[in-house]
């Protein structure tokens, strides 16, 4: 599963994107996020309060609870600002 | 016809607004960098695909409940100065009342629902822009 960071999560980790395979008791955002912190350090630092992280699952938007049954790419940010 | 561009390049709204003429009324809104609290430079992070792909179903979603005729959605990214354009929307439609409304649906929309990150750079230090309560009240008035 590739994996993408973007704005503060992105500088936390230190990467952009990472290519990762989660057990299979990983089966929503909100338990890969989990499961990415036990990664290291920068990964803990970045997915230690779930409450101000957003995902996107294959390119749409998802709440945290949802599922990444074969998802191929998983982001995971804070609350978006544009405009 | 829907127009969305994601890009580093200066938005040239004239050029804009002339390209949406297609019949009644064109409505518009142009974004610009604010310098409030003395932000030096704005850098604007976006999903690549994502983010295109998100903006173009808010044009056809806005399309398709108010009718329109044109739709254009144009963002910046990258590194911006205050008082540059950062965001451009414009709509037309047989009449103002839906020109007017899907503009302002299409602003409020994109505030919530397509991947941009603003960080911004004060007295020579950087921070992430935090999101706004605010926009997701004015997003939510919509659904």
């Amino acid at each position: 599963m590739r994996l993408l960071y973007f704005a503060w999560v992105r500088e936390r980790v230190g990467v952009g994107e990472e290519e990762v395979t989660p057990p299979p008791s990983v089966t929503t955002v909100a338990e890969l996020v989990g499961w990415l912190g036990g990664a290291s350090e920068r990964h803990a630092a970045a997915f230690a309060e779930p409450t101000r992280l957003r995902a996107a699952v294959d390119q749409a938007f998802v709440p945290l609870d949802a599922s990444i049954a074969g998802a191929r790419e998983v982001a995971i940010f804070p609350p978006v600002t544009g405009g | 016809m829907i127009r969305v561009v994601v890009s580093p390049a200066a938005i040239d709204v004239a050029a804009e607004l002339a390209a949406l003429e297609r019949n009644g009324a064109v409505a518009s809104f142009t974004g610009l960098v604010r310098g409030d609290d003395g932000v030096a430079t704005l850098e604007l992070e976006h999903y690549p695909g994502a983010t295109e792909a998100a903006l173009e179903r808010l044009a056809a979603t806005a399309r398709a409940r108010w009718s329109l005729t044109a739709a254009t959605i144009v963002h910046r990214v990258g590194a911006m100065r205050p008082g540059e354009r950062i965001v451009f929307v414009g709509t037309c439609a047989p009449h103002r009342g839906a020109a007017l409304e899907a503009c302002a649906y299409l602003i409020d929309r994109l505030k919530t629902d397509a991947p941009f990150w603003k960080r911004e750079t004060v007295n020579g230090a950087a921070r992430w822009v935090e999101a706004r309560n605010s926009d997701d009240v004015a997003a939510a008035r919509w659904s």
